[in-house]
């Protein structure tokens, strides 16, 4: 039989767009945490910058409850089977954001102690720059995020 | 993930953790399903993932294998006191907080051993957060120094680079001018209240006062604000470099200074009246978390929860540095050792820093903000731009550094923290040799112990909260 390639039908296209906004608009982070990014990504929670604003002010303490973990900080080798086991107890869809010079890439610290590189363990879908990102940043890349699952780029 | 994660040695080649020989050779089956129980679960790729990380295989390890490649991996718990308390043993059990915990701030990771609700022992184990910044730091030039220092206790960055640079500056032997030392004194002060009041946000959060953690990030932006100001960043700032500060302070300095000082003692006034005679969270931290002025003695504690014990002692008083002796102010002391002193004692330091802080705006020293050594500094722009011998000048400095004299060096700062000091060995090349951070957190968490034992564990939180360690800190 030869392949069909598969067309979404209407009913479908129309039920994928209500799940995405449904997903983005009650994204829940995972609070992971780790170095000086944490509290950055803490005064993106705070009043000033108030994270509440897009449905994402629960931070989950508990990765069951979570859609988004936000690695924050340096991840070095004790941590990074930790950060792996946070990741698997998350419940699908699930969502990473490697938030920082240190989380996506080593940054500064090319030595024994750092992961270089927070991709090497999870799959990321977005990269926030800077050392440490502003709330303004990690914002940018929340939103980011959002429009990329909205526009059904990143499929789970 | 590619390969395997290489530890101590930086060699590529030869992993420094193997899967253990097998102990009575490959056709013993009990030995075989030994090392497939720990070593062959799960894919190829995920062996040291699971390995490291499932406890449970932890606790079968047989005996026969190799200790030191446990411990090396980072989970091996030492469970030696199990079962010598002598109380009831059936009703002790191990609980493990962290180090993937809201409350231990950061990544600590604590083995609590408990009986019912309380704690009978307390094993604090670190190294979630090692950074390996000392190693790195000897392959850095001094200049560069800085922007690694002062990510090691990320919320008081300036400390951090003050101690650094005074002991660089111990071995340059140059002289500061007293601008740049009252620009560093006015950003470690505001600093100290920027820890501060992150410190007020996360203890009341912790204890169930939520509306603390909206107030105190609310006043800690006020100072983040003016950081930004002066220095570009909000955190890990890289402004005091040995020599010096970078930038001058901007112009209305004077006017936002005025504002912050409004503002900050305002918003601490508003902290206090909710706390002050809250009887909730009079209840959950008064004779909680004692700690005696012998104890933090022989732990090395300093800081707030020395001086909430009684000891009277600042290293702003005792070995003043950067020119604090010439201004005004009290060191705030506790009585009772326990977690509302010690929260008294931060928000006084806060008040007494303000004060600093006021002295600063109408003594500021004109002059130069960084010394005018010119084997330290670079020359000045204008200069580049007429000279070709101050353009080598200035690329010489950036790409090779200032050597500096072989010597040591040790520095203290009193950090929001406590004693923070930096050790610096040089044997005259323009990288230091060893660099070592006495860090005050290191001292707090080895102090845990003392005062979380026989607690609950509701306590547990509001102790671990008062003692305020930052990991980045501890771990470096």
């Amino acid at each position: 039989m030869a392949h069909q390639a598969h067309v979404p039908g209407f009913l479908m296209t129309t039920m994928d767009k209500g799940v995405n906004w449904a997903r983005t608009r009650s994204m829940w982070p995972a609070s992971f945490g780790l170095a000086c990014c944490a509290i950055e990504m803490m005064a993106t929670g705070g009043s000033h910058n108030d994270i509440s604003r897009f449905g994402m002010e629960v931070f989950r303490a508990s990765p069951r409850q979570a859609d988004l973990m936000i690695v924050a900080g340096r991840v070095s080798q004790k941590m990074a089977p930790v950060l792996r086991q946070v990741y698997d107890q998350m419940a699908e869809p699930k969502w990473v954001i490697s938030m920082g010079a240190c989380a996506s890439t080593g940054g500064m610290f090319n030595n024994y102690a750092l992961v270089q590189g927070v991709d090497q363990i999870v799959p990321v879908d977005m990269y926030v720059p800077g050392c440490p990102p502003g709330p303004q940043s990690l914002l940018h890349g929340i939103l980011s995020l959002q429009e990329e699952i909205m526009a059904g780029t990143i499929r789970r | 993930m590619s390969d395997t994660p290489h530890l101590a040695t930086g060699d590529r080649e030869t992993p420094t953790i193997e899967p253990p020989e097998p102990v009575g050779g490959l056709d013993d089956a009990t030995s075989r399903r030994e090392i497939h129980d720990v070593w062959v679960a799960g894919t190829e790729e995920q062996e040291w993932v699971r390995a490291a990380t499932d406890e449970g295989a932890q606790e079968m390890l047989p005996e026969a294998q190799d200790a030191a490649a446990t411990i090396q991996r980072g989970t091996a718990v030492d469970d030696d006191y199990i079962g010598e308390g002598g109380a009831d043993e059936d009703q002790r059990q191990i609980l493990n907080m962290g180090p993937q915990h809201p409350s231990t701030h950061g990544v600590l990771r604590l083995h609590l051993e408990i009986e019912g609700e309380t704690i009978r022992r307390v094993k604090p184990i670190i190294g979630y957060l090692h950074t390996g910044m000392e190693k790195t730091a000897e392959t850095l030039s001094y200049m560069q120094g800085a922007t690694n220092v002062t990510r090691m206790d990320y919320l008081s960055p300036f400390h951090n680079e003050l101690a650094y640079s005074l002991a660089v500056e111990q071995l340059l032997d140059v002289e500061i001018p007293t601008r740049a030392q009252a620009i560093r004194i006015l950003m470690t002060e505001l600093n100290r209240v920027a820890s501060h009041l992150l410190w007020v946000a996360t203890q009341g959060m912790d204890i169930g006062a939520v509306s603390m953690m909206l107030f105190g990030w609310q006043d800690r932006e006020t100072c983040l604000e003016f950081f930004e100001k002066v220095t570009g960043l909000r955190m890990n700032h890289n402004y005091i470099r040995p020599g010096g500060v970078a930038a001058d302070l901007h112009d209305g300095w004077e006017d936002d200074i005025e504002d912050l000082l409004v503002r900050v003692s305002a918003g601490i006034d508003r902290d206090e009246a909710i706390l002050n005679k809250n009887p909730i969270f009079l209840d959950r931290t008064r004779g909680i978390g004692v700690i005696t002025p012998e104890e933090c003695r022989q732990y090395g504690v300093s800081g707030p929860i020395a001086r909430g014990s009684g000891i009277a002692h600042d290293l702003r008083k005792v070995f003043p540095y950067s020119g604090i002796e010439q201004y005004d102010f009290d060191v705030p002391v506790g009585k009772h050792g326990d977690v509302l002193d010690r929260y008294l004692v931060r928000i006084e330091e806060m008040r007494q820093s303000l004060r600093i802080v006021e002295q600063i705006l109408n003594t500021m020293p004109a002059g130069d903000f960084r010394t005018d050594d010119r084997k330290v500094t670079p020359p000045p722009r204008q200069r580049i731009d007429e000279s070709m011998e101050a353009l080598i000048h200035h690329f010489k400095l950036f790409t090779e550094g200032f050597r500096v004299p072989a010597g040591e060096a040790y520095q203290g700062v009193e950090s929001p923290r406590g004693h923070l000091g930096v050790y610096i060995v040089s044997q005259g090349g323009a990288r230091p040799w060893r660099l070592h951070v006495r860090a005050p957190s290191f001292a707090a968490v080895q102090a845990m112990p003392v005062m979380m034992t026989d607690l609950l564990v509701a306590d547990l939180v509001a102790t671990l909260a008062s003692a305020d360690p930052v990991l980045g800190d501890v771990d470096r």
